[in-house]
């Protein structure tokens, strides 16, 4: 894989954040829907990891567990989450404040309503800062902000403008003022781009890679826009139903998905070099509150076999860095032989 | 040659603003002097894509009457919709059928799907009797690649959007109208599940001969299944073509940055140009007469100031684009 960031293979071996068995769940008056039914993955120094998945499958649910946003009646029911040696479920309250911001930020969907629309923009950006490093010198301050103005492509006159003045695509790039202004380690970004026209999209993604590779940091991406992931994402982390069934480098996962969920996704893309015949596939999935045995995605799977409806697969590194939750692949990764027999026939 | 099934005629609809207290009263040009036939036969998708505000949602609700026009006809087989009487409406709100975006918001959550069939066979007086009316649901379901047996008993949480939204498509197949206006109907449905709605257009377009206005902002689903394209930017025509004529080989300065910004779904192939937008305001202060794109446009001369450029034909097999660069290569083709 091509070192995008010119960052040393060595950084890029070095884990910013463990997730191990991250579970969240949303209570409801029938029971709890299991939205992260336990789920392990790192994020290396410098490297963007895409979360993709369904609407419903988790995705954003996961990324604000590690965030510890979950609001009731959301609730972290177990797992850990490393970063950088703090574990973050179990801290404090107050603890957590501090490094909210500081080593681990948030780009929201800012597009819709994630500044407070009473605020003039420089106000959103050096509370933050303020709350974290304590008062400072106006000017100073000042200056901050308008570095950041420059580093995401915002003009100086917005500074002192209130967010229904900006355009979506500027609204977006405030959030990522934001989520950089205290130098994270991490930064999660969920949907930051989905809300924006083509043309914005590109630009404010642009400037997100600009970004990132400018500051070093490693990243989250959350999304459903294959196309947008094909583009940013280092390696990329596929979600269904609460579960992780596939984490592989970029290319990797395009060229070659070995999850039968996986190959639907990447088979749907629709593309505009070609006019590829339509891949049709029946989406009805189990109840969340109520999974089957085995196999989150049996329903669905067009290679299930009988052992899947009772025992869940592990996700089990089938070759390097390309992890599978799957009964089709011994642990070498080629297919088992029921499932050669099967091809076959 | 008989009156193409539907014909809007340089339409214009502007948005009055009334202005509150101490804001002036403002004009807003949602869409300006559109022209679109679709005809009979065959029957085709035709795709308006464009960004927000390029006044996509403003045509499908001009088409399905939720809001009056400002100026221009819209025709029916040849008659114009504002003189229409109650009989002739009724016919053409059965015959110009709708599928929205939100496959959530469309279902009332209290009844079952069955109710949604029902309900259409009971208004239109499709069926005489209760047993032809379950033949014709379960051949409607059959046709979007659903079982009666599956989906009729359950209510609309039960199902998925993709599901749901076929099901819409099921019901219009119900009514057989001749024209459908779908307004993004795929982009709240994830993506896995999307085909199974493109295929369903498909079918009713091949089967029943119906056409479709798919409205989209998305040109990758559009290049999978459209016919014809038609690109809007700020109100007015920007290109005009074959879907495979105007993805593969845009001409409009507007439509080329737009096709180029569509992110490839191939990590191999990564963006290696940078796009710059203008400043915000250069972007929003729209001129007043001449281009629409002129303050954003690369190619930009000092005639397209003077006024609106007209669609010029580029290749003599309908392959349109309004843009004065074309204006020697082609010879005027009349605005249609």
């Amino acid at each position: 894989m091509a070192e995008t960031n010119g960052m040393t293979t060595e950084r890029r071996q070095r884990k910013v954040l463990e997730v191990r068995n991250l579970r969240v769940h949303y209570e409801t008056p029938t029971g709890d829907v299991i939205a992260v039914a336990g789920i392990d993955f790192d994020l290396y120094d410098g490297e963007t990891l895409g979360l993709v998945g369904e609407s419903g499958s988790g995705k954003s649910t996961a990324a604000y567990g590690i965030l510890k946003l979950v609001q009731p009646p959301g609730r972290i029911v177990e797992g850990e989450v490393n970063l950088e040696g703090n574990e973050l479920v179990s801290m404090g309250d107050g603890d957590f404040r501090q490094i909210r911001w500081t080593k681990l930020a948030l780009i929201p969907q800012g597009a819709m309503n994630s500044l407070n629309p009473t605020m003039r923009v420089y106000r959103q950006i050096t509370d933050a800062i303020e709350a974290h490093e304590g008062k400072q010198d106006k000017e100073q301050l000042r200056e901050r902000v308008l570095e950041l103005f420059r580093m995401v492509g915002l003009p100086q006159r917005i500074y002192n403008m209130f967010p229904h003045e900006l355009s979506g695509g500027m609204k977006q790039r405030v959030c990522i003022a934001m989520g950089i202004a205290l130098h994270p380690t991490v930064v999660i970004a969920d949907e930051s781009t989905s809300a924006l026209d083509v043309v914005v999209q590109r630009v404010v993604a642009q400037t997100m890679l600009r970004v990132k590779r400018a500051l070093g940091v490693s990243m989250i991406m959350i999304g459903h826009d294959m196309g947008l992931m094909a583009q940013m994402v280092d390696r990329i982390a596929v979600m269904y139903a609460g579960k992780l069934v596939e984490v592989a480098p970029v290319e990797v996962l395009f060229d070659e998905p070995l999850h039968p969920y996986s190959q639907i996704l990447i088979d749907s893309i629709p593309s505009l070099q070609e006019r590829k015949p339509l891949k049709i596939t029946e989406g009805i999935t189990h109840d969340p509150r109520n999974p089957p045995p085995g196999c989150i995605f049996q329903l669905r799977c067009p290679h299930v076999m009988e052992h899947c409806r009772s025992v869940a697969p592990e996700l089990r590194e089938l070759k390097t860095r390309h992890q599978v939750a799957c009964h089709l692949y011994e642990d070498d990764g080629s297919l088992i032989e029921e499932a050669q027999i099967r091809e076959a026939g | 040659m008989a009156p193409p099934v539907l014909e809007i005629r340089n339409v214009t609809k502007i948005y009055r603003m009334s202005g509150g207290f101490l804001s002036p009263k403002k004009e807003v040009v949602a869409l300006q002097d559109y022209s679109l036939t679709i005809e009979k036969d065959p029957a085709s998708i035709v795709t308006i894509a464009g960004e927000s505000g390029s006044g996509k949602t403003t045509l499908a609700n001009l088409v399905l009457g939720f809001t009056p026009l400002t100026a221009g006809q819209i025709l029916f087989h040849g008659q114009d919709l504002a003189t229409m009487n109650r009989q002739q409406m009724l016919n053409y709100r059965r015959n110009v059928q709708a599928v929205f975006q939100d496959p959530f918001g469309v279902y009332n959550p209290f009844y079952r799907i069955e109710h949604v069939f029902h309900t259409v066979i009971r208004h239109f007086k499709l069926a005489d009797n209760e047993s032809q009316a379950q033949d014709m649901i379960e051949d409607a379901l059959n046709v979007v690649g659903l079982h009666g047996v599956d989906v009729l008993r359950k209510y609309p949480h039960q199902l998925s959007g993709g599901q749901r939204q076929r099901i819409m498509m099921a019901r219009v197949y119900l009514i057989k109208p001749e024209v459908i206006v779908a307004d993004e109907p795929v982009s709240m449905v994830d993506a896995s599940l999307r085909a199974a709605i493109l295929d369903a257009m498909l079918s009713l377009r091949d089967e029943l001969g119906v056409s479709f206005l798919y409205i989209t902002h998305d040109l990758s689903t559009a290049y999978q299944v459209g016919d014809k394209i038609n690109i809007l930017y700020q109100g007015s025509v920007a290109e005009n073509g074959t879907t495979v004529q105007v993805i593969d080989k845009p001409q409009h300065p507007y439509v080329q940055l737009l096709v180029e910004s569509v992110p490839a779904p191939d990590p191999n192939e990564k963006w290696d140009t940078e796009i710059e937008l203008p400043d915000e305001e250069v972007m929003r202060s729209a001129t007043a007469t001449g281009c629409r794109f002129y303050p954003r446009c690369p190619k930009r001369m000092d005639r397209c100031l003077e006024a609106m450029p007209p669609l010029y034909d580029i290749d003599g097999r309908g392959h349109e684009a309004a843009c004065y660069l074309y204006e020697e290569k082609a010879q005027a083709a009349p605005v249609i």
